[in-house]
Protein backbone atom coordinates (compact mmCIF):
# COMPACT_ATOMS: atom_id res chain seq x y z
CA UNK A 1 0.00 0.00 0.00
CA UNK A 2 1.22 3.45 -0.78
CA UNK A 3 1.54 6.06 1.93
CA UNK A 4 -1.35 8.00 0.46
CA UNK A 5 -3.61 4.95 0.61
CA UNK A 6 -2.64 4.29 4.24
CA UNK A 7 -3.39 7.87 5.14
CA UNK A 8 -6.72 7.67 3.35
CA UNK A 9 -7.81 4.50 5.11
CA UNK A 10 -6.74 5.95 8.47
CA UNK A 11 -8.83 9.01 7.74
CA UNK A 12 -11.81 6.86 6.85
CA UNK A 13 -11.41 4.82 10.01
CA UNK A 14 -11.27 7.98 12.08
CA UNK A 15 -14.36 9.27 10.32
CA UNK A 16 -16.21 6.05 10.95
CA UNK A 17 -15.21 6.13 14.62
CA UNK A 18 -16.49 9.69 14.82
CA UNK A 19 -19.76 8.67 13.29
CA UNK A 20 -20.13 5.80 15.73
CA UNK A 21 -19.44 8.08 18.67
CA UNK A 22 -22.02 10.51 17.37
CA UNK A 23 -24.58 7.76 16.98
CA UNK A 24 -23.89 6.49 20.48
CA UNK A 25 -24.40 9.99 21.78
CA UNK A 26 -27.63 10.31 19.80
CA UNK A 27 -28.94 7.09 21.35
CA UNK A 28 -27.98 8.23 24.81
CA UNK A 29 -29.69 11.59 24.33
CA UNK A 30 -32.83 10.05 22.82
CA UNK A 31 -33.11 7.40 25.51
CA UNK A 32 -32.75 9.98 28.26
CA UNK A 33 -35.31 12.16 26.51
CA UNK A 34 -37.74 9.29 26.09
CA UNK A 35 -37.46 8.57 29.80
CA UNK A 36 -38.30 12.18 30.60
CA UNK A 37 -41.37 11.84 28.39
CA UNK A 38 -42.42 8.40 29.64
CA UNK A 39 -41.87 8.72 33.39
CA UNK A 40 -44.72 11.17 34.02
CA UNK A 41 -47.10 8.84 32.19
CA UNK A 42 -45.84 5.84 34.17
CA UNK A 43 -46.24 7.83 37.37
CA UNK A 44 -49.83 8.56 36.36
CA UNK A 45 -50.51 4.89 35.71
CA UNK A 46 -48.77 3.80 38.90
CA UNK A 47 -50.70 6.29 41.05
CA UNK A 48 -53.98 5.28 39.44
CA UNK A 49 -53.48 1.69 40.61
CA UNK A 50 -52.61 2.46 44.22
CA UNK A 51 -54.76 1.98 47.24
CA UNK A 52 -56.33 5.21 48.48
CA UNK A 53 -53.76 6.99 50.66
CA UNK A 54 -50.75 4.92 49.63
CA UNK A 55 -49.94 7.36 46.86
CA UNK A 56 -48.42 9.53 49.59
CA UNK A 57 -45.91 6.90 50.71
CA UNK A 58 -42.29 7.96 50.46
CA UNK A 59 -40.23 6.70 48.75
CA UNK A 60 -42.92 5.96 46.18
CA UNK A 61 -43.43 2.38 45.02
CA UNK A 62 -43.52 2.31 41.23
CA UNK A 63 -45.36 -1.00 41.14
CA UNK A 64 -48.06 -1.15 43.80
CA UNK A 65 -48.15 -4.35 45.88
CA UNK A 66 -51.83 -4.78 45.15
CA UNK A 67 -53.37 -3.37 41.98
CA UNK A 68 -56.36 -1.37 43.11
CA UNK A 69 -58.66 -1.72 40.07
CA UNK A 70 -61.39 -0.39 42.29
CA UNK A 71 -60.19 3.14 41.44
CA UNK A 72 -61.18 2.60 37.84
CA UNK A 73 -64.47 0.99 38.76
CA UNK A 74 -65.22 3.96 40.99
CA UNK A 75 -64.33 6.53 38.36
CA UNK A 76 -66.37 4.73 35.71
CA UNK A 77 -69.45 4.25 37.84
CA UNK A 78 -69.56 6.96 40.50
CA UNK A 79 -67.86 9.76 38.61
CA UNK A 80 -69.37 10.61 35.25
CA UNK A 81 -66.39 9.67 33.09
CA UNK A 82 -68.41 7.34 30.87
CA UNK A 83 -71.25 9.81 30.53
CA UNK A 84 -68.78 12.55 29.68
CA UNK A 85 -67.21 10.36 27.04
CA UNK A 86 -70.57 9.65 25.42
CA UNK A 87 -71.48 13.34 25.56
CA UNK A 88 -68.20 14.20 23.87
CA UNK A 89 -68.87 11.68 21.11
CA UNK A 90 -72.35 13.11 20.59
CA UNK A 91 -71.02 16.65 20.49
CA UNK A 92 -68.12 16.15 18.12
CA UNK A 93 -69.08 13.36 15.69
CA UNK A 94 -71.58 15.21 13.55
CA UNK A 95 -69.68 18.53 13.30
CA UNK A 96 -66.55 16.59 12.50
CA UNK A 97 -68.11 14.75 9.56
CA UNK A 98 -70.21 17.61 8.25
CA UNK A 99 -67.36 20.09 8.68
CA UNK A 100 -65.01 17.82 6.80
CA UNK A 101 -67.48 17.57 3.94
CA UNK A 102 -68.15 21.31 3.69
CA UNK A 103 -64.42 22.06 3.93
CA UNK A 104 -63.63 19.57 1.18
CA UNK A 105 -66.36 20.97 -1.08
CA UNK A 106 -64.99 24.47 -0.72
CA UNK A 107 -61.43 23.25 -1.15
CA UNK A 108 -62.49 21.56 -4.37
CA UNK A 109 -63.99 24.79 -5.69
CA UNK A 110 -60.90 26.82 -4.77
CA UNK A 111 -58.55 24.24 -6.28
CA UNK A 112 -60.35 23.40 -9.50
CA UNK A 113 -63.17 25.74 -10.39
CA UNK A 114 -63.18 29.18 -11.86
CA UNK A 115 -65.44 31.94 -10.57
CA UNK A 116 -65.45 35.70 -9.99
CA UNK A 117 -63.86 37.00 -6.79
CA UNK A 118 -62.21 33.62 -6.16
CA UNK A 119 -58.93 35.03 -4.87
CA UNK A 120 -60.58 37.66 -2.69
CA UNK A 121 -62.82 35.08 -1.05
CA UNK A 122 -59.95 32.68 -0.53
CA UNK A 123 -57.78 35.36 1.06
CA UNK A 124 -60.69 36.34 3.29
CA UNK A 125 -61.05 32.77 4.47
CA UNK A 126 -57.33 32.45 5.12
CA UNK A 127 -57.42 35.65 7.13
CA UNK A 128 -59.72 33.96 9.65
CA UNK A 129 -56.83 31.67 10.57
CA UNK A 130 -54.89 34.74 11.69
CA UNK A 131 -57.62 36.05 13.98
CA UNK A 132 -56.75 35.19 17.59
CA UNK A 133 -59.58 33.11 19.07
CA UNK A 134 -59.66 35.37 22.11
CA UNK A 135 -61.07 38.27 20.08
CA UNK A 136 -64.12 36.37 18.82
CA UNK A 137 -64.75 34.50 22.09
CA UNK A 138 -66.87 37.17 23.80
CA UNK A 139 -69.00 38.38 20.85
CA UNK A 140 -69.71 34.78 19.82
CA UNK A 141 -70.85 34.09 23.37
CA UNK A 142 -73.14 37.14 23.21
CA UNK A 143 -74.52 35.92 19.88
CA UNK A 144 -75.38 32.48 21.26
CA UNK A 145 -76.79 34.04 24.40
CA UNK A 146 -79.18 36.12 22.31
CA UNK A 147 -80.55 33.10 20.51
CA UNK A 148 -80.82 31.13 23.75
CA UNK A 149 -78.21 28.47 23.06
CA UNK A 150 -76.28 28.83 26.34
CA UNK A 151 -76.04 25.60 28.32
CA UNK A 152 -76.75 23.56 25.22
CA UNK A 153 -74.38 21.69 22.91
CA UNK A 154 -75.35 23.76 19.88
CA UNK A 155 -72.60 26.41 20.24
CA UNK A 156 -70.08 23.56 20.30
CA UNK A 157 -71.61 21.83 17.29
CA UNK A 158 -72.97 24.34 14.81
CA UNK A 159 -69.90 26.52 13.99
CA UNK A 160 -67.81 23.46 13.11
CA UNK A 161 -70.31 22.32 10.52
CA UNK A 162 -69.51 25.32 8.35
CA UNK A 163 -66.02 23.98 7.79
CA UNK A 164 -62.66 25.21 8.98
CA UNK A 165 -60.34 27.56 7.12
CA UNK A 166 -57.28 25.44 7.90
CA UNK A 167 -58.93 22.31 6.51
CA UNK A 168 -60.02 24.15 3.37
CA UNK A 169 -56.49 25.37 2.86
CA UNK A 170 -54.79 22.01 3.30
CA UNK A 171 -57.30 20.04 1.28
CA UNK A 172 -57.00 22.59 -1.50
CA UNK A 173 -53.24 22.01 -1.57
CA UNK A 174 -53.90 18.32 -1.94
CA UNK A 175 -56.61 18.63 -4.59
CA UNK A 176 -54.28 20.72 -6.72
CA UNK A 177 -51.89 17.78 -7.02
CA UNK A 178 -54.52 15.46 -8.53
CA UNK A 179 -54.12 15.18 -12.33
CA UNK A 180 -56.80 16.98 -14.29
CA UNK A 181 -57.34 14.32 -17.00
CA UNK A 182 -59.81 12.21 -15.04
CA UNK A 183 -61.88 15.23 -14.20
CA UNK A 184 -61.93 16.39 -17.81
CA UNK A 185 -63.01 12.96 -19.06
CA UNK A 186 -65.83 12.98 -16.52
CA UNK A 187 -66.89 16.44 -17.69
CA UNK A 188 -67.07 15.18 -21.27
CA UNK A 189 -69.26 12.35 -20.01
CA UNK A 190 -71.61 14.98 -18.65
CA UNK A 191 -71.00 14.54 -14.91
CA UNK A 192 -71.91 17.60 -12.87
CA UNK A 193 -69.39 19.15 -10.45
CA UNK A 194 -70.92 17.50 -7.39
CA UNK A 195 -70.66 14.11 -9.04
CA UNK A 196 -67.07 14.75 -10.02
CA UNK A 197 -66.28 15.76 -6.46
CA UNK A 198 -67.94 12.72 -4.90
CA UNK A 199 -66.83 10.12 -7.44
CA UNK A 200 -63.36 11.30 -8.39
CA UNK A 201 -61.82 13.97 -6.17
CA UNK A 202 -62.91 12.63 -2.80
CA UNK A 203 -61.86 8.98 -3.34
CA UNK A 204 -58.51 10.09 -4.74
CA UNK A 205 -57.72 12.23 -1.73
CA UNK A 206 -58.62 9.75 0.98
CA UNK A 207 -55.33 10.11 2.97
CA UNK A 208 -55.60 13.89 3.15
CA UNK A 209 -59.27 13.74 4.11
CA UNK A 210 -58.61 11.12 6.80
CA UNK A 211 -55.76 13.22 8.20
CA UNK A 212 -57.97 16.29 8.44
CA UNK A 213 -60.75 14.22 9.98
CA UNK A 214 -58.46 12.79 12.64
CA UNK A 215 -56.98 16.16 13.53
CA UNK A 216 -60.47 17.64 13.78
CA UNK A 217 -61.74 14.78 15.90
CA UNK A 218 -58.80 15.00 18.29
CA UNK A 219 -59.13 18.77 18.61
CA UNK A 220 -62.81 18.37 19.43
CA UNK A 221 -62.16 15.54 21.88
CA UNK A 222 -59.56 17.58 23.77
CA UNK A 223 -61.41 20.90 23.62
CA UNK A 224 -61.90 22.40 27.06
CA UNK A 225 -62.45 26.12 26.55
CA UNK A 226 -65.62 25.76 24.44
CA UNK A 227 -67.47 23.50 26.89
CA UNK A 228 -66.17 25.59 29.80
CA UNK A 229 -67.77 28.73 28.39
CA UNK A 230 -71.06 27.26 27.20
CA UNK A 231 -72.02 24.31 29.40
CA UNK A 232 -73.23 24.70 32.99
CA UNK A 233 -75.35 21.63 33.72
CA UNK A 234 -73.24 18.66 34.91
CA UNK A 235 -75.39 16.20 32.90
CA UNK A 236 -74.23 17.91 29.72
CA UNK A 237 -70.52 18.01 30.62
CA UNK A 238 -68.10 16.72 28.03
CA UNK A 239 -65.31 14.41 29.11
CA UNK A 240 -62.78 17.23 29.57
CA UNK A 241 -65.17 19.15 31.82
CA UNK A 242 -65.88 16.05 33.89
CA UNK A 243 -62.17 15.46 34.26
CA UNK A 244 -61.50 19.08 35.24
CA UNK A 245 -64.26 18.87 37.84
CA UNK A 246 -62.42 15.97 39.53
CA UNK A 247 -60.14 18.53 41.12
CA UNK A 248 -62.97 20.04 43.09
CA UNK A 249 -64.70 16.76 43.90
CA UNK A 250 -61.73 14.62 44.83
CA UNK A 251 -59.34 17.16 46.31
CA UNK A 252 -55.99 15.41 46.87
CA UNK A 253 -57.51 12.02 46.05
CA UNK A 254 -54.86 11.59 43.43
CA UNK A 255 -55.64 7.92 42.81
CA UNK A 256 -59.06 8.85 41.43
CA UNK A 257 -57.80 11.88 39.56
CA UNK A 258 -55.07 9.84 37.88
CA UNK A 259 -57.43 6.96 37.07
CA UNK A 260 -59.76 9.43 35.37
CA UNK A 261 -56.85 10.98 33.50
CA UNK A 262 -55.65 7.58 32.27
CA UNK A 263 -59.14 6.77 31.00
CA UNK A 264 -59.40 10.14 29.26
CA UNK A 265 -56.10 9.49 27.46
CA UNK A 266 -56.98 6.02 26.17
CA UNK A 267 -59.15 7.03 23.18
CA UNK A 268 -56.65 9.53 21.80
CA UNK A 269 -53.77 7.09 22.34
CA UNK A 270 -55.61 4.33 20.46
CA UNK A 271 -56.42 6.72 17.65
CA UNK A 272 -52.80 7.78 17.47
CA UNK A 273 -51.33 4.29 17.43
CA UNK A 274 -53.60 3.14 14.64
CA UNK A 275 -53.17 6.26 12.55
CA UNK A 276 -49.74 7.57 13.47
CA UNK A 277 -48.80 8.01 9.81
CA UNK A 278 -51.71 10.37 9.16
CA UNK A 279 -50.94 12.53 12.18
CA UNK A 280 -47.28 12.95 11.39
CA UNK A 281 -47.99 13.64 7.72
CA UNK A 282 -50.75 16.07 8.56
CA UNK A 283 -48.58 18.10 10.91
CA UNK A 284 -45.61 18.09 8.58
CA UNK A 285 -47.82 19.27 5.74
CA UNK A 286 -49.15 22.11 7.87
CA UNK A 287 -45.63 23.22 8.68
CA UNK A 288 -44.37 22.96 5.13
CA UNK A 289 -47.00 25.31 3.82
CA UNK A 290 -46.54 27.81 6.64
CA UNK B 1 -72.37 27.26 -19.42
CA UNK B 2 -69.93 29.49 -17.59
CA UNK B 3 -72.65 30.89 -15.40
CA UNK B 4 -73.74 27.43 -14.43
CA UNK B 5 -70.21 26.57 -13.32
CA UNK B 6 -70.07 29.75 -11.23
CA UNK B 7 -73.29 28.74 -9.54
CA UNK B 8 -71.84 25.34 -8.63
CA UNK B 9 -68.65 26.94 -7.33
CA UNK B 10 -70.52 29.42 -5.15
CA UNK B 11 -72.64 26.58 -3.82
CA UNK B 12 -69.48 24.66 -2.95
CA UNK B 13 -67.90 27.52 -1.02
CA UNK B 14 -71.13 28.76 0.54
CA UNK B 15 -70.76 26.99 3.91
CA UNK B 16 -67.27 28.23 4.88
CA UNK B 17 -68.06 31.73 3.59
CA UNK B 18 -71.28 31.83 5.57
CA UNK B 19 -69.36 30.50 8.58
CA UNK B 20 -66.84 33.29 8.10
CA UNK B 21 -69.58 35.91 8.14
CA UNK B 22 -71.47 34.45 11.10
CA UNK B 23 -68.62 33.41 13.36
CA UNK B 24 -65.80 35.75 12.40
CA UNK B 25 -66.84 38.90 10.60
CA UNK B 26 -70.02 39.79 12.50
CA UNK B 27 -68.69 38.91 15.98
CA UNK B 28 -65.49 40.78 15.23
CA UNK B 29 -67.31 43.93 14.17
CA UNK B 30 -69.70 43.71 17.09
CA UNK B 31 -66.84 43.23 19.50
CA UNK B 32 -65.24 46.49 18.36
CA UNK B 33 -68.43 48.24 19.40
CA UNK B 34 -68.75 46.33 22.70
CA UNK B 35 -65.20 47.29 23.62
CA UNK B 36 -66.37 50.93 23.78
CA UNK B 37 -69.29 50.15 26.09
CA UNK B 38 -70.14 48.96 29.54
CA UNK B 39 -71.94 45.67 29.09
CA UNK B 40 -72.88 43.00 31.60
CA UNK B 41 -74.45 40.65 29.09
CA UNK B 42 -77.89 41.25 30.64
CA UNK B 43 -78.83 44.88 29.98
CA UNK B 44 -78.13 46.61 26.69
CA UNK B 45 -74.57 47.92 26.26
CA UNK B 46 -74.02 51.52 27.39
CA UNK B 47 -71.61 53.52 25.26
CA UNK B 48 -68.74 54.85 27.36
CA UNK B 49 -66.29 56.04 24.72
CA UNK B 50 -62.68 55.16 25.30
CA UNK B 51 -63.14 54.60 29.03
CA UNK B 52 -62.31 50.86 28.89
CA UNK B 53 -59.10 51.47 27.01
CA UNK B 54 -58.05 54.30 29.31
CA UNK B 55 -58.71 52.12 32.34
CA UNK B 56 -56.68 49.34 30.73
CA UNK B 57 -53.69 51.53 30.07
CA UNK B 58 -53.79 53.72 33.19
CA UNK B 59 -55.63 52.15 36.11
CA UNK B 60 -55.41 48.41 35.89
CA UNK B 61 -52.18 47.18 37.41
CA UNK B 62 -53.36 43.61 37.14
CA UNK B 63 -53.64 43.93 33.37
CA UNK B 64 -49.98 44.86 33.12
CA UNK B 65 -48.98 42.19 35.58
CA UNK B 66 -50.84 39.50 33.64
CA UNK B 67 -49.34 40.80 30.40
CA UNK B 68 -45.91 40.44 31.95
CA UNK B 69 -46.78 36.94 33.19
CA UNK B 70 -47.86 35.96 29.69
CA UNK B 71 -44.54 37.01 28.19
CA UNK B 72 -42.70 35.35 31.04
CA UNK B 73 -44.52 32.08 30.32
CA UNK B 74 -43.62 32.46 26.64
CA UNK B 75 -40.01 31.67 27.64
CA UNK B 76 -41.09 28.12 27.00
CA UNK B 77 -40.98 28.91 23.26
CA UNK B 78 -37.22 29.44 22.76
CA UNK B 79 -36.36 26.71 25.28
CA UNK B 80 -38.77 24.29 23.65
CA UNK B 81 -37.53 25.09 20.14
CA UNK B 82 -33.90 24.48 21.10
CA UNK B 83 -34.69 21.16 22.78
CA UNK B 84 -36.91 20.05 19.89
CA UNK B 85 -34.17 20.86 17.39
CA UNK B 86 -31.68 18.84 19.45
CA UNK B 87 -33.99 15.84 19.49
CA UNK B 88 -34.72 16.14 15.79
CA UNK B 89 -30.99 16.27 15.03
CA UNK B 90 -30.38 13.16 17.12
CA UNK B 91 -33.24 11.40 15.32
CA UNK B 92 -31.70 12.45 12.02
CA UNK B 93 -28.47 10.48 12.80
CA UNK B 94 -29.79 7.38 11.03
CA UNK B 95 -30.73 5.87 14.41
CA UNK B 96 -32.82 2.76 14.66
CA UNK B 97 -36.17 2.78 16.39
CA UNK B 98 -36.97 6.23 15.04
CA UNK B 99 -40.68 5.38 15.16
CA UNK B 100 -40.49 4.48 18.84
CA UNK B 101 -38.62 7.63 19.81
CA UNK B 102 -40.89 9.82 17.72
CA UNK B 103 -43.93 8.31 19.40
CA UNK B 104 -42.49 8.94 22.86
CA UNK B 105 -41.93 12.62 22.21
CA UNK B 106 -45.23 12.96 20.44
CA UNK B 107 -47.44 11.47 23.17
CA UNK B 108 -48.25 14.72 25.03
CA UNK B 109 -49.22 16.41 21.76
CA UNK B 110 -52.22 14.14 21.29
CA UNK B 111 -53.10 13.93 24.98
CA UNK B 112 -55.79 15.92 26.73
CA UNK B 113 -54.44 19.18 28.14
CA UNK B 114 -56.57 18.66 31.24
CA UNK B 115 -55.23 15.17 31.94
CA UNK B 116 -51.63 16.33 31.45
CA UNK B 117 -52.13 19.37 33.64
CA UNK B 118 -53.66 17.31 36.45
CA UNK B 119 -50.75 14.89 36.11
CA UNK B 120 -48.16 17.64 36.43
CA UNK B 121 -50.00 19.20 39.33
CA UNK B 122 -49.45 15.90 41.12
CA UNK B 123 -45.82 15.74 39.97
CA UNK B 124 -45.18 19.27 41.30
CA UNK B 125 -46.80 18.46 44.66
CA UNK B 126 -44.24 19.74 47.18
CA UNK B 127 -44.30 16.90 49.69
CA UNK B 128 -45.47 13.87 47.72
CA UNK B 129 -44.71 14.83 44.13
CA UNK B 130 -42.41 12.91 41.84
CA UNK B 131 -40.21 15.86 40.96
CA UNK B 132 -39.19 16.77 44.48
CA UNK B 133 -38.64 13.09 45.23
CA UNK B 134 -36.27 12.78 42.28
CA UNK B 135 -34.52 16.01 43.25
CA UNK B 136 -34.07 14.67 46.76
CA UNK B 137 -32.36 11.57 45.34
CA UNK B 138 -29.63 13.85 44.00
CA UNK B 139 -29.52 15.86 47.20
CA UNK B 140 -31.59 18.88 46.18
CA UNK B 141 -34.41 20.10 48.34
CA UNK B 142 -37.06 21.09 45.80
CA UNK B 143 -39.18 24.22 46.23
CA UNK B 144 -42.92 24.23 46.88
CA UNK B 145 -43.38 24.65 43.15
CA UNK B 146 -46.98 25.68 42.63
CA UNK B 147 -47.52 27.47 45.92
CA UNK B 148 -44.40 29.60 45.60
CA UNK B 149 -44.62 32.95 43.89
CA UNK B 150 -41.09 32.50 42.58
CA UNK B 151 -41.39 28.92 41.34
CA UNK B 152 -44.94 28.66 40.04
CA UNK B 153 -44.16 30.22 36.67
CA UNK B 154 -40.95 28.23 36.12
CA UNK B 155 -43.02 25.13 36.86
CA UNK B 156 -45.52 26.16 34.19
CA UNK B 157 -42.67 26.75 31.74
CA UNK B 158 -41.23 23.29 32.43
CA UNK B 159 -44.63 21.73 31.87
CA UNK B 160 -45.15 23.77 28.72
CA UNK B 161 -41.82 22.73 27.22
CA UNK B 162 -42.45 19.07 28.03
CA UNK B 163 -45.94 19.10 26.55
CA UNK B 164 -45.03 21.03 23.40
CA UNK B 165 -41.94 19.15 22.22
CA UNK B 166 -43.72 16.70 19.92
CA UNK B 167 -45.04 18.99 17.22
CA UNK B 168 -41.87 21.06 16.94
CA UNK B 169 -39.74 17.91 16.84
CA UNK B 170 -41.77 16.44 13.96
CA UNK B 171 -41.58 19.73 12.05
CA UNK B 172 -37.84 20.10 12.60
CA UNK B 173 -37.19 16.49 11.64
CA UNK B 174 -39.01 16.98 8.33
CA UNK B 175 -37.02 20.17 7.73
CA UNK B 176 -33.69 18.48 8.53
CA UNK B 177 -34.49 15.65 6.14
CA UNK B 178 -35.00 18.29 3.46
CA UNK B 179 -31.48 19.77 3.82
CA UNK B 180 -29.57 18.67 0.67
CA UNK B 181 -26.75 16.26 1.56
CA UNK B 182 -24.58 17.77 -1.17
CA UNK B 183 -24.34 21.04 0.81
CA UNK B 184 -22.78 19.26 3.78
CA UNK B 185 -20.48 17.17 1.58
CA UNK B 186 -19.22 20.19 -0.30
CA UNK B 187 -18.58 22.06 2.95
CA UNK B 188 -16.80 19.06 4.43
CA UNK B 189 -14.44 18.89 1.46
CA UNK B 190 -13.71 22.58 1.96
CA UNK B 191 -12.68 21.72 5.52
CA UNK B 192 -15.65 23.19 7.40
CA UNK B 193 -15.99 21.91 10.95
CA UNK B 194 -19.14 20.26 12.25
CA UNK B 195 -20.13 23.41 14.15
CA UNK B 196 -19.48 25.63 11.11
CA UNK B 197 -21.66 23.39 8.99
CA UNK B 198 -24.42 23.52 11.61
CA UNK B 199 -24.36 27.31 11.78
CA UNK B 200 -23.79 28.03 8.08
CA UNK B 201 -25.83 25.25 6.44
CA UNK B 202 -28.30 23.56 8.75
CA UNK B 203 -29.62 26.66 10.52
CA UNK B 204 -30.24 28.68 7.32
CA UNK B 205 -31.77 25.68 5.52
CA UNK B 206 -34.32 25.05 8.26
CA UNK B 207 -35.02 28.73 8.92
CA UNK B 208 -38.48 28.71 7.24
CA UNK B 209 -39.56 26.01 9.71
CA UNK B 210 -38.08 28.00 12.59
CA UNK B 211 -40.12 31.03 11.53
CA UNK B 212 -43.28 28.93 11.23
CA UNK B 213 -42.84 27.44 14.70
CA UNK B 214 -41.96 30.82 16.18
CA UNK B 215 -45.07 32.50 14.78
CA UNK B 216 -47.57 29.75 15.56
CA UNK B 217 -46.21 29.12 19.05
CA UNK B 218 -46.23 32.82 19.86
CA UNK B 219 -49.87 33.13 18.85
CA UNK B 220 -50.74 30.07 20.93
CA UNK B 221 -48.64 31.00 23.97
CA UNK B 222 -50.06 34.50 24.21
CA UNK B 223 -53.55 33.00 24.45
CA UNK B 224 -52.72 30.09 26.74
CA UNK B 225 -54.81 29.67 29.85
CA UNK B 226 -56.67 26.40 30.60
CA UNK B 227 -53.56 24.74 31.98
CA UNK B 228 -52.97 27.74 34.26
CA UNK B 229 -56.52 27.56 35.52
CA UNK B 230 -56.17 23.87 36.41
CA UNK B 231 -52.63 23.98 37.76
CA UNK B 232 -52.53 27.14 39.89
CA UNK B 233 -55.81 29.01 39.40
CA UNK B 234 -53.59 31.93 38.53
CA UNK B 235 -51.91 32.09 41.93
CA UNK B 236 -50.16 32.49 44.19
CA UNK B 237 -50.82 36.21 44.31
CA UNK B 238 -51.58 36.39 40.55
CA UNK B 239 -48.08 35.24 39.70
CA UNK B 240 -49.42 32.81 37.09
CA UNK B 241 -52.51 34.68 35.91
CA UNK B 242 -52.05 35.02 32.17
CA UNK B 243 -53.75 37.78 30.25
CA UNK B 244 -56.39 35.52 28.69
CA UNK B 245 -57.14 34.02 32.10
CA UNK B 246 -57.68 37.53 33.46
CA UNK B 247 -59.79 38.41 30.43
CA UNK B 248 -61.85 35.25 30.89
CA UNK B 249 -62.52 36.12 34.52
CA UNK B 250 -63.57 39.63 33.58
CA UNK B 251 -65.94 38.40 30.89
CA UNK B 252 -67.49 35.35 32.49
CA UNK B 253 -67.00 35.77 36.26
CA UNK B 254 -67.42 39.52 36.78
CA UNK B 255 -69.55 39.87 33.64
CA UNK B 256 -67.64 42.92 32.43
CA UNK B 257 -68.00 42.04 28.77
CA UNK B 258 -67.18 45.51 27.53
CA UNK B 259 -63.97 45.75 29.49
CA UNK B 260 -62.99 42.20 28.55
CA UNK B 261 -63.61 43.00 24.88
CA UNK B 262 -61.28 45.97 25.10
CA UNK B 263 -58.72 43.67 26.64
CA UNK B 264 -59.25 41.13 23.85
CA UNK B 265 -58.66 43.81 21.23
CA UNK B 266 -55.56 45.07 22.98
CA UNK B 267 -54.21 41.52 23.01
CA UNK B 268 -55.37 40.81 19.45
CA UNK B 269 -53.58 43.89 18.12
CA UNK B 270 -50.50 43.02 20.16
CA UNK B 271 -50.48 39.52 18.64
CA UNK B 272 -50.87 41.02 15.18
CA UNK B 273 -48.02 43.45 15.81
CA UNK B 274 -45.73 40.69 17.09
CA UNK B 275 -46.58 38.47 14.12
CA UNK B 276 -45.83 41.28 11.67
CA UNK B 277 -42.63 42.08 13.54
CA UNK B 278 -41.62 38.45 13.30
CA UNK B 279 -42.24 38.46 9.56
CA UNK B 280 -40.38 41.72 9.12
CA UNK B 281 -37.36 40.60 11.13
CA UNK B 282 -37.43 37.25 9.36
CA UNK B 283 -36.22 38.89 6.15
CA UNK B 284 -32.83 39.08 7.82
CA UNK B 285 -32.57 35.47 8.92
CA UNK B 286 -34.95 33.30 6.93
CA UNK B 287 -33.70 31.83 3.66
CA UNK B 288 -36.06 30.32 1.12
CA UNK B 289 -34.11 27.87 -1.08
Amino acid sequence: MSNAAIARSARQRRKRAGEQARQAFAYLFLTAGSLVMAIPFLWMLSTSLKEQGREFEMPPKWIPEVFEWQNYVFVLTEADILKGFLNTLLVISLPCLVGLFTSALAANAFARMDFPAKNVLFTLLLATMMIPGVVTMIPTFILFKHIGWIDSWLPLMVPGMFGAAAAVFLLRQFFMTIPKELEEAAKVDGMNPLHIFLRIMLPLSKPAVITQGLLGFLAGYNDFLGPLIYINTPEKFTLQLVLASFQGFYTSQWTYIMAGSVLALIPSLLLFFFAQRYFVEGITLTGMKG
Amino acid sequence: MKRKEYAWAYLFISAPILGFLLFAFIPLSYSVYVSFTEYSGYQAPVFTGTENYVKLAMDDELFWKTLFNTFYSALSIPIGMAVALGIAMALNQKVRGIRFFRTMFFLPTISSVIALTLLWKWIFNDSYGLLNYLLELVGIRGPAWLSSETWAMPAMIIQGVWAGLGINMVLYLAALQGVPKSFHEAAEIDGASRWQRFVRITIPCISPTTLYILITSTITALQDFPRFQIMTEGGPNYSTTTIVYYLFQNAFRYMSMGYASAMAWALGLLILAITLLNFWLSRRWVHYD
